[in-house]
């Protein structure tokens, strides 16, 4: 919030507690920003023994902060636009490219 | 016989104060600030704050639960251990920064023009693979264009001289080639998927190169207006290498931070960072006194976050390569609980 949005200090802790639902006291609690941002996706720290494969991770969880602070992601963006014409031609009826045409033996 | 507590001198060498020797560090410190800066002097309860600060002998001092600040960083990691990108995870994960920066050893927009293929990669699998906001930094560097480094001739040459309309259109034409090179590396980074630039240090040839660094902040967020950018100063005032230059009609030799950030924040720069030089033969208490004067106003006016230059030298921290962690926690939570940054 403060890197691209310029936001100051308590304004920036403020949106980020109001979006999650927390106090801005919470916001450096390990303990309970633990559980929001896994509730969240906003990715976790693995610790040994405590990984966490099945959740968001990097680039995923960047997608969630995204939405959830309403804050454009610029390589959230441009992971968005270097999948999407692959990921839309991949499916059905898409239209998006021409399927390849079949070649005669 | 009153007692003494354990403090460091600007250097980091070890010395014995007794609070009242501390308090007048405090009050000459914050007096001198002032008359320089042409500011306020700190309110006697902003003293108070300090005193009690410096005036422990706990190793480690920190500010209230619940009033943290961020810390980003103009360059990550000491490349001591593993790649670059080890580096920025270390940092993510394992010591607390906020906002993490790529850099290159040779931190220069003008070096890193050369080797940007190989910088934006970097860039790209890193953002892959880290949830912290990252940005790409490096220092605006006026003088590398002078010869025989640069094409042009070389202005610190030409002033002894007494060529002075030479010298001035040498960092004029300078500063044409310092921000084609910023703006160029700054697109390459951010069609890498970069949440931001930092320009650090701008200004350190004076305000020939700041000026640089402002103009290509205006023409990257005139592109870009979702980006990051991250302008640090390189002293507590303007130097005036070239004396008559202006942006939007502010002339910026001589400038102080209270008024450079606002310039900043009209060139579309989001986070600002003062600095402000330290006096080794004085305490710490007296370095965080003075800095905090000079910083206050530019907090207490500023409408984009303001993120201290606290590191070896400036800030009031230690110059030093290996800060003592004593020094760094107290100048750390004077910054924001008596000077109310956004950031460090």
């Amino acid at each position: 919030m403060q890197m691209t949005r310029g936001m100051r200090l308590e304004q920036a802790k403020a949106h980020v507690a109001g979006r999650l639902g927390v106090s801005t006291a919470d916001l450096s609690d390990p303990l309970i920003m633990h559980e929001v941002r896994r509730e969240f996706g906003l990715g976790l720290i693995p610790v040994q023994e405590l990984t966490y494969p099945s959740e968001p991770g990097a680039i995923e969880a960047k997608f969630h902060i995204s939405e959830v602070f309403d804050v454009p992601i610029n390589s959230v963006q441009k992971f968005t636009e270097h999948i999407a014409p692959r990921a839309a031609a991949r499916s059905v009826g898409a239209g998006v490219v021409s399927p390849r045409p079949e070649v005669s033996a | 016989m009153e007692h003494s507590v354990m403090t460091r001198l600007g250097d980091g060498s070890l010395i014995r104060m007794t609070p009242s020797e501390i308090r007048a560090d405090l009050e000459e410190a914050t007096a001198l600030g002032a008359k320089k800066a042409k500011t306020e002097p700190l309110a006697p309860e902003d003293l108070d704050q300090l005193l009690e600060i410096f005036a422990s002998n706990a190793k480690f001092s920190a500010v209230d639960v619940g009033d943290e600040l961020i810390l980003s960083c103009d360059g990550s990691g000491n490349l001591d251990s593993g790649t670059r990108l080890d580096e920025l995870y270390s940092y993510q994960s394992h010591r607390g920064a906020d906002i993490i920066e790529l850099y290159h050893i040779d931190y220069s927009y003008k070096a890193i023009k050369t080797i940007l293929s190989f910088e934006t990669q970097t860039m790209k699998s890193a953002q892959l693979n880290l949830v912290a906001p990252l940005q790409y930094g490096a220092m605006p560097d006026l003088g590398r264009y002078s010869q025989p480094d640069g094409p042009v001739p070389n202005w610190s040459e030409l002033m002894p001289l007494g060529r002075i309309d030479e010298a001035r259109a040498a960092q004029e034409e300078a500063m044409e080639h310092a921000v084609r090179d910023m703006v160029f590396v700054a697109e390459g980074m951010i069609e890498a998927g970069a949440d931001g630039l930092d320009f650090d240090t701008a200004g350190a040839a004076g305000d020939a190169d700041l000026l640089a660094a402002l103009r290509a902040v205006e023409e990257i967020k005139s592109r870009h207006p979702d980006i990051g950018i991250e302008l640090g100063m390189a002293s507590e005032f303007v130097l005036g290498m070239h004396g008559q230059l202006e942006f939007h009609g502010r002339r910026l030799a001589g400038m102080w931070p209270r008024d450079l950030v606002k310039v900043a924040a009209e060139a579309g720069v989001t986070m600002f960072g003062p600095a402000v030089n330290v006096n080794t033969t004085k305490s710490v208490a007296w370095n965080v006194a003075r800095a905090l004067t000079i910083v206050k106003p530019c907090v207490a006016e500023a409408e984009i976050p303001v993120h201290m230059n606290v590191g070896m030298g400036v800030g009031g921290v230690p110059m030093t390569p290996y800060p003592p962690v004593d020094a760094v926690a107290r100048v750390s939570r004077a910054m924001r609980q008596v000077g109310r940054l956004d950031g460090l």
